[in-house]
């Protein structure tokens, strides 16, 4: 039976402006002791979407849908059943250790009112317990440094305590929400070995949210690529690596800089991500996609399976997309951000322009994924 | 810590000589002198008192003696219009009261100002909210010396609960209406911060964090939120401070309530110097001493800051 | 009465922000500002304070120094607001005319508001970006001096100048704009520290831009927000602070008058039954206190936009 099912869920902001539709309609299922990895740039919904898992959504955000854990329904559960999941059986890590551990406190007492909280031990005895998780997670001298500050330790040791502290009550599930992004590169490599050490270890479930391919490719079984707040792509690591059938999935992989072929230049997905408070009416990606086609700018795809296991939401035919014929070169300073604002730049950009020409620029085809 | 301390004393003991200094310097430079008041002295006259408060002496002993006699006896001489009368003794007249109504304005404005604020962020856009929010944008045009005649009109005109005046240690029916004058509007500035405050640090990383805990709403405002949320309004109290001590003024006026504020602007309007003088310094030594609190205060919440 | 440190920080924090992403906030903040109906209340208050201040003097039957003979010694029961005899805000207790006292009022508080929030605004200005502009020790000494300042008593020391000098209009609006520059010094120089060291600021002074354009350029433009802002509310402090100082009988002199004056003479002679001596001048001064903190607090939401 899956740890987690996501049924439907969907997460929109009240701004004073607009509504905001950060995530739409989401289908996952996490299994017990495997990774998900989420994928998707800055802005895709990612992040708001394990918020909305552990209830832990900002004030004007409202979830709907369902979200199963262990059997239970825990989306908009009673805070009190929440509570009781909450760093119990579904813990997790934030993107920035600096402002997510509370400065005004010895780490010591931030751990340790984690144990005595779920499990109702003693203080003394709480601390020791976190003094071994500290241990665990390779930090030094975690006797004497746990009396420290969060300011006192560096990025990469503020991001163990972070791990650590979600640890400590052997949680099922592990959200990391981005948990290498604000370290440096050396650092990062370090904690995702030390979170794949630990998962084996305690045998936990993990979502691994991220915006880095790389990230997902070491270290999940299974990955969905988030865009516009929607799963476009879904499946596991290995055959997405290999033949991506998404357009925003093959961006992605295409602007991981690669040292294994010379020729390759590095190549951004032209454009910027949609604004969400004020989506367009169709596929999201389409202002900035290179197999955009009629139908696309007013019919968001719905995702479908289209072999075992795998699901896609594109109106281009998997074997264009795997053939890489672009239908047209996506403008490169298209706005999409306001599509609605100037009805005309929708109809500009559908008409395919340098049709030829978007061929050559789309690259070769990335296979092989190291 | 020690050093800490030691350090911020650094800078405010020599501030308060610049005071005293500065006093005195603007004291001397008055045009006309103390004693050139609406009564013409005869000359003779004139000639001895101005050797008797040594104003013949050149400036710069003057001010030595003068801080000599401020710092190391905490004397601040004669009144220069009651000489039978020392500044000393005028302070220790009125400094009790104004310490009794000015304390318990304070803690009724940090209270209930904070405890207002806090309910507001907790219950954001909820009647509470509104409340404290409608409160305090109200509070902010009813300074005490708009306060006090509202509160007598109301409560000793119309319905003759209260005295409208006058002071007594033992009957706090002469000290409500000061305290409710002097704290409304801070109570409101402090109400606004607190709120403000709160509910940015209700909406920081680390609070998701504990909330992420399993923590109990309550655990995670009163053990993560309340430190971080209270750090600008303890820097908000210094300037509090000093603003209730000028407050109090008006309301040693308007209540004759017979505190410090009461002998300062009589010696305004007197041209007493010397009391003017000793008063101002008194104030300025409590707001730096204050000051060196809230600093220290401050400090002691906030790890982040080196001593 | 208090304007919160927190919020200028976080409304100078943003203009850093836009300025080094190279948009104008302006734009943004002026649609904002006329959606926001507190502050178009505000305005609105103003203008027609303003109007009063003005034009009011045109339509006063009575010069506000003449007494009224026949309301005098009983001003409770004669010199009641009326149309009738001409004194539309009644007389004061002496039968003098309260609607042209109110308006001579009116035109003092908001001069000295205004010119005292002017001369804040303009010596905290200067002090700050020089401070933080010429930086390191002359910056330190600058910044400490201000620390020192904070920590004296002002309106005493505003006093002891009343006293020692002479109660004089142009005494009052030094002292009063004087003791308020502290704070928007911090500010202005907390922002120039962070804008002088960016790249685009560096890369103007490596083309060999002068010291004087880049100031000019591209620190002053970032300043012009917060400046707005505190303006507008430090004018309502300002005003505060003379209605205090003249409500102790320290400020404005007779026959000149302003709201405190007022509201002290109003606060004074409540006993006799003559509240409308206290309830205009008070009228006009809390509607006028709302106004600018309403445009004020409207033009910081609109310039630094928070979900609150």
């Amino acid at each position: 039976m899956a740890l987690l099912t996501l049924t439907d869920l969907s997460v929109r902001f009240a701004t004073n402006d607009a509504e905001v539709r950060a995530v739409t309609d989401v289908n996952l299922t996490v299994n017990a002791g495997d990774t998900l990895g989420i994928v998707g740039e800055s802005g895709s919904g990612k992040s708001q979407l394990s918020f909305a898992i552990m209830g832990l959504l900002a004030r004007n955000g409202r979830a709907s849908g369902s979200v199963m854990f262990d059997g239970q329904q825990i989306l908009n559960a009673p805070v009190k059943v929440l509570n009781r999941i909450r760093a119990e059986q579904i813990a997790m890590i934030f993107q920035d250790p600096m402002t997510s551990l509370n400065p005004y406190m010895r780490v010591a007492d931030q751990m340790a009112e984690v144990l005595t909280l779920h499990k109702g031990m003693g203080k003394r005895e709480a601390v020791a317990e976190s003094v071994r998780m500290l241990d665990a997670v390779k930090i030094p001298d975690a006797k004497s440094r746990i009396r420290l500050y969060p300011h006192e330790f560096s990025g990469g040791m503020r991001q163990r305590v972070m791990i650590a502290m979600a640890l400590l009550c052997r949680p099922k599930l592990l959200i990391a929400d981005e948990p290498t992004t604000a370290l440096d590169v050396t650092v990062q490599a370090q904690i995702m070995a030390l979170l794949s050490d630990l998962q084996r270890d305690f045998g936990m479930a993990m979502i691994l949210i991220t915006h880095d391919l790389g990230v997902v490719a070491g270290s999940c079984e299974r990955v969905a690529v988030m865009y516009g707040g929607r799963i476009r792509e879904t499946g596991p690591v290995r055959p997405i690596f290999a033949e991506a059938t998404h357009p925003y999935t093959q961006g992605l992989l295409d602007a991981i800089p690669r040292v294994d072929q010379e020729d390759e230049e590095l190549r951004a997905i032209p454009g910027q991500p949609p604004n969400m408070s004020n989506p367009p009416p169709g596929c999201a990606f389409q202002p900035r996609c290179p197999y955009a086609r009629e139908g696309c700018d007013s019919i968001d795809p719905p995702l479908e399976i289209f072999a075992p296991d795998r699901a896609r939401a594109c109106h281009a035919p998997v074997a264009e997309v795997l053939a890489r014929r672009t239908t047209r070169h996506p403008d490169t300073d298209q706005p999409a951000a306001h599509p609605a604002a100037h009805p005309g730049a929708v109809a500009d950009s559908a008409i395919p322009r340098g049709a030829v020409a978007g061929a050559g620029a789309a690259g070769t085809p990335t296979e092989g994924q190291p | 810590m020690f050093a800490f301390v030691l350090r911020r004393l650094a800078v405010a003991i020599p501030t308060l000589l610049l005071l005293i200094v500065f006093s005195f310097v603007l004291m001397h430079l008055a045009p006309g002198g103390p004693f050139t008041g609406e009564r013409a002295l005869p000359p003779q006259v004139l000639a001895n008192l101005e050797a008797q408060y040594g104003l013949n002496d050149p400036l710069w002993l003057q001010i030595w003696n003068y801080l000599v006699s401020v710092v190391v006896h905490f004397d601040f001489g004669p009144s220069f219009v009651y000489p039978d009368r020392t500044v000393n003794q005028l302070i220790a007249n009125g400094f009790p009261v104004t310490l009794t109504y000015g304390g318990l304005s304070f803690l009724a404005a940090v209270i209930f100002g904070v405890s207002l604020g806090v309910v507001a962020a907790i219950w954001h856009n909820s009647w509470v909210d509104y409340l404290a929010v409608g409160i305090s944008i109200g509070a902010q045009v009813l300074p005490n010396f708009v306060m006090a005649p509202l509160l007598v009109l109301v409560f000793t005109l119309w319905y003759r609960l209260l005295p409208g005046g006058g002071w007594s240690f033992s009957d706090p029916s002469f000290w409500v209406m000061p305290v409710i004058a002097l704290a409304t509007s801070y109570m409101a500035s402090i109400a606004r911060i607190t709120r403000s405050s709160m509910l940015e640090v209700l909406g920081s990383n680390h609070i998701r964090t504990a909330r992420a805990k399993g923590m109990p709403e309550h655990r995670v405002i009163i053990r993560h939120a309340l430190k971080p949320a209270m750090l600008p309004v303890i820097s908000y109290l210094g300037p509090v401070f000093v603003s209730m001590i000028t407050g109090s003024v008006v309301i040693d006026i308007y209540f004759s309530t017979g505190g410090i504020g009461k002998a300062f602007v009589d010696s305004a309007l007197n041209r007493d110097y010397a009391v003017m003088m000793g008063v101002t310094i008194l104030v300025g030594a409590l707001t730096i001493l204050f000051n060196l609190l809230v600093d220290v205060l401050y400090a002691w919440i906030d790890p982040k800051i080196r001593y | 009465m208090v304007i919160d440190q927190q919020k200028m920080q976080s409304l100078s924090d943003r203009l850093v922000t836009d300025e080094v992403r190279g948009r104008s906030p302006w734009a943004d903040a002026r649609r904002r500002f006329w959606r926001n109906r507190a502050a178009m209340l505000g305005l609105t208050i103003l203008v027609l304070v303003v109007l009063f201040a003005l034009l009011g003097g045109q339509f006063a039957q009575w010069s506000g120094e003449e007494l009224d003979f026949s309301v005098m010694g009983q001003v409770a029961q004669m010199g009641q607001p009326s149309i009738a005899n001409g004194h539309y805000f009644g007389t004061d207790n002496l039968g003098r005319d309260l609607y042209a006292r109110v308006v001579q009022g009116t035109q003092i508080s908001l001069m000295v508001g205004i010119v005292g929030a002017g001369i804040a605004v303009i010596v905290g200005t200067l002090y700050g970006a020089t401070a933080g502009y010429v930086g390191g020790r002359t910056d330190q000494i600058m910044m400490r001096a201000v620390d020192i300042l904070m920590s004296i008593p002002y309106m005493f020391v505003l006093i002891l100048l009343l006293v020692m000098f002479g109660r004089s209009m142009s005494m009052l609006f030094l002292g009063i704009g004087l003791i308020s520059w502290l704070d928007m010094s911090r500010i202005v120089r907390g922002q120039t520290l962070s804008l002088k060291n960016r790249e685009f600021i560096e890369a103007a002074r490596a083309t060999g831009v002068s010291s004087f354009r880049i100031i000019i350029r591209h620190i002053v433009p970032n300043l012009l927000g917060v400046v707005a802002v505190y303006a507008t509310l430090l004018v309502p402090l300002m005003i505060l602070t003379e209605s205090f100082i003249s409500f102790l009988g320290l400020g404005v002199q007779e026959p000149l008058t302003s709201w405190g004056a007022l509201i002290s003479e109003g606060a004074g002679t409540m006993n006799y039954g003559t509240l409308w001596q206290l309830a205009f001048p008070l009228f006009f001064f809390v509607i006028t206190l709302f106004g600018f903190f309403f445009v004020g607090d409207g033009l910081r939401d609109a310039l630094d936009p928070k979900e609150r």
